[in-house]
């Protein structure tokens, strides 16, 4: 009899990939996801620590064209030079055929853990835009992300804010999708300008229609039907982050409007959004809410409160003034 | 809008307000037009001392200050040649000058907007 233990081992030493014949050692298992298993490893030509995702032969369901998957992220990666967009160092394949991408080892904690310790609201908000100006970033360069998470965000040790997983990203047609008043779903094009299949379990296909990958809390309502999705489906997904940041009404608003059933009536880019969080940072109106004159004359008098101060005690010296002289 | 230009006019605005609070004492409403004038003067000139500081000098509490001095400094040559009115020339003044210094201290010049925004 094998105990649970050592099968799990032998498993696990079966599963190890093959790295002979490339630059990298195996440190350690850093986590898995539906299309494979990220390590740390060592890059032995630049004595450097990597993460080195390759494609997970073993894993329950995984598609056989996860190869393909893995090579399509990488691309994805190596398109999206930015600070907030974890890079591509290499890409190659090991002697059992499986592909493998090396990029940077991000040291820090995930977003969701992050934001349990408790954080003020301007630290998550600015981490937040972080967060959009990497993604506003990637659609830029026509890419959608698709499954855009706190669990996909890292904050490094020295506050950098990397947004990580573009497993299940897509490429979309450059053409500006805001411009069409038509809904999503009645766009009988396909908006991928890749082929390459989905990566991501679990995964569905609904007829005639994209298949569904992502995390359905985050998913807008025509990713979770299969339609055609643009850069609007992260927007959604942002929106549910900031919700989840909590916050007063402004930014309750703010969330509400990007994660609005109808793509149309979103924040129709990520700039949009992050302006209007940026002006609930700097004490003025939001866009997305219609404010009570109470709550606007708060707003005013935090925002401006030294100046209103002195001009009030001006305005009282005046009047005091004014008494002492009619006594 | 630059600094000093910006400490200019709202001093001479200030000034001008100022000069007008003057209607409500009965005794000297006859002089309105010339205290109107010599406040605004003084606004203006207070304005353009403090604004230019404002551009070399970039703290709000020294600029604060500058600005209660040189407004207290205008106020105090006003009552020279007003003698008998110490608190309503000297005070307002005073404040005037420090409203002044105080915005002219926090007043973003369009340079200043555009580096920040390109820091961002």
């Amino acid at each position: 009899m094998i105990s649970e233990t050592a099968l799990d081992r032998l498993t696990g030493m079966l599963r190890a990939p093959d790295l002979s014949g490339t630059r990298y050692e195996i440190l350690g298992e850093l986590g898995r996801g539906g299309m494979g298993i990220v390590y740390l490893a060592r890059d032995t030509a630049l004595d450097r620590e990597v993460a080195l995702k390759i494609v997970d032969r073993g894993a329950a369901g995984t598609r056989s064209d996860s190869p393909d998957a893995l090579a399509h992220e990488a691309r994805i990666l190596a398109r999206l030079e930015h600070p907030g967009i974890v890079p591509v160092h290499d890409f190659g394949e090991l002697p059992d055929g499986r592909v493998y991408y090396a990029m940077k080892r991000v040291r820090g904690d995930r977003l969701d853990r992050w934001l349990a310790a408790a954080q003020d609201l301007a630290e998550r908000l600015a981490v937040f835009l972080r967060i959009c100006d990497a993604v506003a970033f990637a659609h830029a360069h026509a890419v959608v992300h698709r499954d855009l998470k706190p669990e996909n965000v890292m904050i490094g040790e020295f506050g950098e804010v990397l947004v990580l997983d573009w497993g299940i990203a897509r490429t979309q047609n450059r053409e500006p999708k805001n411009q069409n008043p038509e809904p999503e779903n009645e766009n009988p094009e396909p908006e991928n300008e890749n082929p390459e299949p989905e990566n991501e379990n679990p995964e569905r296909r609904t007829p005639n229609a994209e298949p569904v990958a992502g995390t359905p809390e985050y998913m807008p309502p025509e990713q979770r039907a299969g339609a055609p999705v643009d850069h609007r489906a992260d927007i959604y997904a942002l929106g549910v982050m900031l919700q989840a940041l909590g916050g007063p009404a402004s930014v309750a608003a703010i969330a509400a409007k990007a994660r609005d059933d109808d793509p149309i009536r979103r924040y129709q880019s990520v700039q949009e959004l992050a302006a209007d969080v940026q002006r609930f940072l700097s004490g003025r109106a939001v866009g997305a809410h219609r404010e009570p004159l109470v709550d606007r004359l708060q707003r005013l008098y935090r925002r401006h409160r030294v100046p209103i101060l002195l001009v009030l005690t001006y305005l009282a010296v005046r009047v005091l003034l004014l008494w002492l002289g009619g006594i | 809008m630059n600094k000093p230009l910006f400490a200019t006019l709202l001093g001479g605005f200030l000034g001008i307000f100022d000069g007008l609070t003057a209607l409500f004492t009965p005794e000297v409403r006859s002089q309105i037009v010339g205290i109107v004038i010599g406040s605004t003067i003084k606004g203006l000139l207070a304005g353009v001392i403090i604004g230019l500081f404002a551009t070399r000098v970039h703290s709000l509490v020294a600029g604060t200050l500058v600005g209660l001095l040189v407004g207290g400094f205008f106020a105090y040559l006003i009552l020279l040649m007003n003698p008998g009115h110490a608190l309503n020339i000297m005070l307002p003044g005073c404040l005037v000058g420090l409203i002044v210094g105080y915005a002219s201290q926090t007043f973003e010049t369009t340079r200043e907007k555009l580096e920040v925004r390109s820091q961002k």
